[in-house]
Parts: C-alpha cells; sequence; structure tokens
C-alpha cells in the first residue's frame, strides 16, 4: 500500500517537516528531525528508482482527480534519477550543515534555516515529478525564492547584493516561463506535460507556440545558468554560508536542466524544437562559448570558491552541449554528467567548506600548505578534482568518454579536441590548487590548523568514494542516461 | 486598423506594462524602484492570461442560477497562484534591500558596486602584501 503512495511521500517528507522544524527552538532538534526526514526520503527515491527501472512509467493522480483536470504526477527513470540525486546529495549536505553552521550564525536561527533548506529541496522534488506544466512553474519559485534566502544568510555583506541581483535576474526569468506556459494554454487549453506533447504537434505553425518556445528556452536558460546568462552564479556560488553552495551546486541548476530536457524532448518534440525552430544552432556555439569561458575565468580566479563556480559554469555548459548534439550518446552524456557533476561539485565545495571552517577564508594564498596540516579532507579534495577533470577510474570520465564519442557519432573532430582542450584546462585550475596545498609552505602568520570534525569529514569522504565507485559500475548513471536517451530521441534500442 | 487596436487593447497595455516594467527593472539605481518595475512586469502577465480566460458574452466564472455561459475559471485559478508567487518575491526582496541598506547605509546600486570594490581590491591588497612579506 505504502508503495502506491511512494511518489507522494517523497514530496511529502521534506515539505511537512519544513515549517515543523521551523518552529522548534533548538537547532540540534530541527538538525535531528531534518536527518530523519532527508534520510527516509532517500530510501523512498531508491524505492521509486526501483520501481521505474527498465522503462516503466508511474503516473499519480493527486487527490485522486484523473489528468488532465487534476495535478499529475509522472515519475519515469530520468525523474527517478534526478529525485535520487536530490535527495542523496541533500541529505549528505544536510549531516555536514550542523558543524558547518556554527561558524555561521548563532544557534537560535539554526531550526528557520533547516526549515528553508528543507522548502528548497522538497519544491526541487516537486518540479522533478509533476506533470503538470504551471505546477513546474509553482515549485521553481518556491525552489528560487528559498534558494535567494538560503544565500542571503552568507556572512559577506557581499551575499546580499549576490541573492537581490539573483532574485531579480531568476523572477524575471521564471515568469518568462510562465508567459510561455500562458502562450501554450492559449492554443491547446491544456496544462497537463503528456497532453501537450499530443496536441502541440498539430500548432507548430502557429506563431504563439513559436514565441512560447522562445520565452520559455530564455526563462530556462538563466535558470540553468548557460552563457550568456550565466551572471548570477559566481558571486551567489562565492558569497553564500559554505555548505549552502554545496547543496545549490550539485541540485538547482541540475533541476532546471531537467526542465529544459522535459520540455524540449517531451512537450514540444525533437522535430519542432530542432528541425523547425533549429534550437542546435543556438545552444552549441552558446555552449561551447560558455565551457572555454568558463574553464578559462576559473584558471586566474584567486578565491577558490569563484575558481570551482565559473568551473560549474564550464561544466554546464558541457551538459547543454551534450543536449544539442541531437545523438544518443549526447544526450547519454548530458544526464550523466548532470548527476556525476552534482555529485563531485558538492563534494568539491563540502571539502572546501571544511577547509574555510578551519582556516576562515577561501583565498588560495590562505590554503597554502594546507595538505599537511589537514592531510584527510584535502586527500578527498585531489579526489573529486581528479574526478572533474575526467581521469579514467572517476565518474567524471565517463560522462566525458560520451560526450567526446557524441561528438564523433557527428563527425565533428575539431569539437572533440576542444573537449579535450578544455578537460586540460580544468586540470590547470586543479593543479593551481593542488599545487598550493601540497607545495607551498603554511603562512608564518597562521594559527596551527588540525584536520576538521568527523560529520565534515564523513560526508565529504563519502562523495570521493562515490565519485570513484560511479566510475567503475556505471548501471545507474549512465546505463539508465542511455535508457532515457534513447526513449527521449525516439530511438528504438 | 481600429479593429486591431481596439479589438487586442487588452494585449497592447499588456506589452506595454510588460516593456515598462522591464525598463524600470534595468534602468533604476534605486534597489526598491527596481522591485517596483518587477511587480509591473509581472502585473503584465496576469493581464494577459486573464484577458485570454474570458468568453464572449460570458459572466463571470462564480455559478449562479439562470446564467450559461461563463468565463473560463482557469486562468483565474492560475493567476491567483501567480500573484501570490508576486507577493512573496517582493516581500523577500523588500527584506534583502532592507538588509542591504543596514550593511551599506545605501541602496544605490553604483554606490553599493563601488563600495564592494574597494572591499575586493582590499582582499587582493592584503594577499599582495601577505606574498610580499
Amino acid at each position: 500500500m505504502i508503495s502506491a503512495q511512494l511518489p507522494a511521500i517523497v514530496l511529502l517528507l521534506t515539505l511537512l517537516t519544513a515549517p515543523v522544524c521551523s518552529m522548534m527552538r533548538h537547532g540540534d532538534h530541527a538538525w535531528k528531525l531534518s536527518m530523519a526526514a532527508v534520510w527516509l526520503s532517500v530510501v523512498a527515491a531508491f524505492a521509486l528508482m526501483q520501481q521505474v527501472s527498465g522503462g516503466v512509467t508511474l503516473s499519480y493522480e493527486m487527490g485522486g482527480w484523473p489528468p488532465p483536470w487534476g495535478i499529475e504526477v509522472r515519475i519515469d527513470e530520468l525523474s527517478a534519477l534526478v529525485v535520487v540525486l536530490i535527495t542523496l546529495f541533500g541529505a549528505l549536505v544536510i549531516s555536514a550543515l550542523r558543524e558547518s553552521l556554527r561558524t555561521v550564525m548563532r544557534s537560535h536561527r539554526h531550526s528557520l534555516y533547516y526549515a528553508t533548506f528543507l522548502l528548497c529541496m522538497a519544491s526541487l522534488i516537486g518540479i522533478t515529478i509533476t506533470g503538470d506544466a504551471f505546477n513546474v512553474f509553482v515549485f521553481l519559485e518556491i525552489s528560487s525564492l528559498s534558494t535567494y534566502a538560503l544565500i542571503a544568510r552568507g556572512r559577506d555583506r557581499r551575499a546580499l547584493v549576490a541573492a537581490f541581483r539573483y532574485l531579480i535576474m531568476g523572477t524575471i526569468g521564471a515568469t518568462f516561463i510562465l508567459i510561455a506556459i500562458g502562450f501554450m494554454y492559449m492554443v491547446t487549453g491544456t496544462l497537463n506535460m503528456a497532453d501537450l506533447a499530443q496536441r502541440l504537434p498539430e500548432h507548430t505553425d502557429n506563431r504563439v507556440i513559436q514565441a512560447s518556445f522562445a520565452f520559455f528556452m530564455v526563462g530556462i536558460a538563466l535558470k540553468v545558468a548557460m552563457f550568456p546568462l550565466h551572471y548570477w552564479l559566481p558571486s551567489a556560488y562565492t558569497y553564500a554560508p559554505k555548505a549552502t553552495t554545496a547543496f545549490l551546486a550539485a541540485t538547482a541548476t541540475k533541476v532546471a536542466l531537467y526542465v529544459m530536457i522535459r520540455f524540449v524532448f517531451d512537450v514540444y518534440g525533437v522535430e519542432f524544437s530542432f528541425e523547425q525552430m533549429r534550437l542546435d544552432l543556438l545552444l552549441i556555439p552558446l555552449s561551447i562559448a560558455g565551457i572555454v569561458i568558463g574553464s578559462m575565468t576559473a584558471i586566474f580566479q584567486s578565491d577558490v570558491k569563484r575558481l570551482l563556480a565559473w568551473s560549474s559554469i564550464a561544466q554546464l555548459g558541457y551538459m547543454v552541449l551534450g543536449m544539442s548534439l541531437l545523438n544518443v550518446n549526447g544526450l547519454t552524456a548530458s544526464v550523466t554528467h548532470m548527476f556525476n557533476h552534482a555529485m563531485i561539485k558538492a563534494g568539491l565545495f563540502l571539502a572546501l567548506a571544511a577547509m574555510i571552517y578551519r582556516v576562515g577564508t577561501s583565498q588560495l594564498r590562505d590554503l597554502s600548505g594546507i595538505g599537511r596540516t589537514m592531510p584527510l579532507t584535502t586527500a578527498a579534495f585531489v579526489i573529486l578534482g581528479a574526478g572533474l577533470v575526467g581521469v579514467p577510474l572517476t565518474a567524471g570520465f565517463i560522462s566525458k568518454w560520451y560526450l567526446i564519442s557524441g561528438a564523433l557519432d557527428k563527425g565533428w573532430l575539431p569539437l572533440a579536441i576542444l573537449l579535450i582542450i578544455t578537460s586540460l584546462m580544468a586540470l590547470a585550475y586543479i593543479a593551481k590548487i593542488v599545487d598550493v596545498a601540497y607545495f607551498k609552505p603554511v603562512p608564518a602568520d597562521h594559527q596551527p590548523v588540525k584536520d576538521v570534525p568527523v560529520s565534515l569529514l564523513v560526508p565529504v569522504w563519502i562523495f570521493a568514494v562515490l565519485t570513484i565507485y560511479f566510475g567503475i559500475d556505471t548501471d545507474m548513471t549512465a546505463g539508465v542516461a542511455e535508457r532515457v536517451a534513447q526513449t527521449l530521441l525516439g530511438v528504438a534500442s | 486598423m481600429t479593429e486591431l487596436i481596439a479589438g487586442l487593447f487588452n494585449y497592447w497595455v499588456v506589452i506595454f506594462l510588460m516593456m515598462a516594467g522591464l525598463y524600470v527593472v534595468m534602468s533604476s539605481r534605486h534597489l526598491v524602484k527596481k522591485i517596483i518595475g518587477l511587480n509591473i512586469f509581472q502585473t503584465a502577465v496576469f493581464i494577459l492570461f486573464i484577458s485570454m480566460g474570458k468568453v464572449s458574452g460570458g459572466s463571470a466564472p462564480i455559478l449562479a442560477d439562470g446564467i450559461t455561459l461563463y468565463s473560463n475559471p482557469l486562468p483565474h485559478v492560475l493567476i491567483l497562484t501567480a500573484i501570490v508567487v508576486g507577493v512573496a518575491t517582493t516581500a523577500l526582496g523588500l527584506a534583502i534591500a532592507v538588509r542591504i541598506y543596514e550593511a551599506y547605509d545605501t541602496v544605490d546600486e553604483e554606490d553599493i558596486a563601488a563600495l564592494d570594490t574597494d572591499d575586493q581590491q582590499r582582499d587582493n591588497a592584503v594577499l599582495t602584501t601577505k606574498t610580499s612579506s
């Protein structure tokens, strides 16, 4: 009986715990309640993954109202993979959050912070599982609002400005998506995504639908931080509280990418998006620009948080590029990298949070010699950095392999060479950090530091171990991604 | 020609409000004015949704005896939700603006950017003195 209600349970666990957390006075009680809620959601997410494996699509009617009048929850393999991503990585970050928050704010505020965090997680899960277009907008706005609040709690006063800029840009983007949904409703009369997918093909000559496609792509590209709409990301990631950046880097942009893939391939359809509206002509140059500019800017940063933020922009460029290559290998690379990069970046930001917890700043100069004073944390950082570059036996290698195969499938050898060159650029900025951490002396005016408490260290090492695990056993990531890519592109396996 | 203007009057208003709102967001230096511009922009979208829900000759979508033709109630529901989202966004934006005022003593965007560049240069200066010592 419970397994039939799983789609609702995975959403409601975090959603209902959030207001309860906000009413608690002690931060520690709120933390224990949040831990229970999110780890139960992880179990539910894996159970869902089990239920949809092999290509089954679950359809659940909220409140018993049948679609297209009621809101439908539709879960297929892609949604299940993203739900696992959100819950598992969110749970690992929350485990580290209790220790990390002690240095950022006073303890009676912690409960409110956990409440906002849980709301963010719940709304991201909601975006992923819903089958109704307007519901996507509502959950997208809930997740954006909680993200703005989470970022604004950073210690530096520039966090407030970063949150404000993100609020203005993010609201314009979400309102563009609302306009797109309005146009689609105007022409077809339905908001259910599966219904829209059936009705839109007969209206492709209608300029309203073409306009809605344009509005939607601009709105969602802003949320994905695709070049040139990436302006909000570096400041937001740099000044947000330390562990929160790990959560945001892992989930917010990846869920927006999921929405982009779902709408472009399922709702609007491959023929309309790529053959009629020629989306690939727009996405391929912009994503390549994002990759190159992101990697190059990252190399010259002196603040490690900002360096990793620009690296995220480059990696998101890889994902959008894979999506626009229009073959099975490319789309597999995009979905696999969505999962792998979430894991690697969350681990990197969490390891960095552990270093800042002891050292106090994230400037590269202040982190010199940290390989000797904090050996365990830095070792995990190196493993995750190797995953980012794409060293064989790590998860990053798998996604880069599929992406280069996708480029070669189209016969574009220069693009494949460019991808290898940008991976070398990633090696440059990771090597820069490793060099300072291991081969430079500790600054003379520093307090002696030791390694971090276990509650911060264990999640970081779990991320590092997962990076190696998913580089060897790719059934859950690449296997699922390949089946998803074949279904979305309409290619028989 | 008059059919184009008078018949589609609602949509001309939508376009005007949308562009006015976006212009206010982009050109204002005052943070609160940016939020007001955002509100104007969102109001334009609300008018767009409600205009498309109107059925000619239909009355307000409230059940009453003797009325057979109603306007479409679904856009009204969607817009109520979107208005609530807009209110929450405005509240959060104003709260952040208040905190910015407490931290920077100004809500002018260019003054804030100048103070931030000073912060950034101070950070970099600390770095260079550390490396040279």
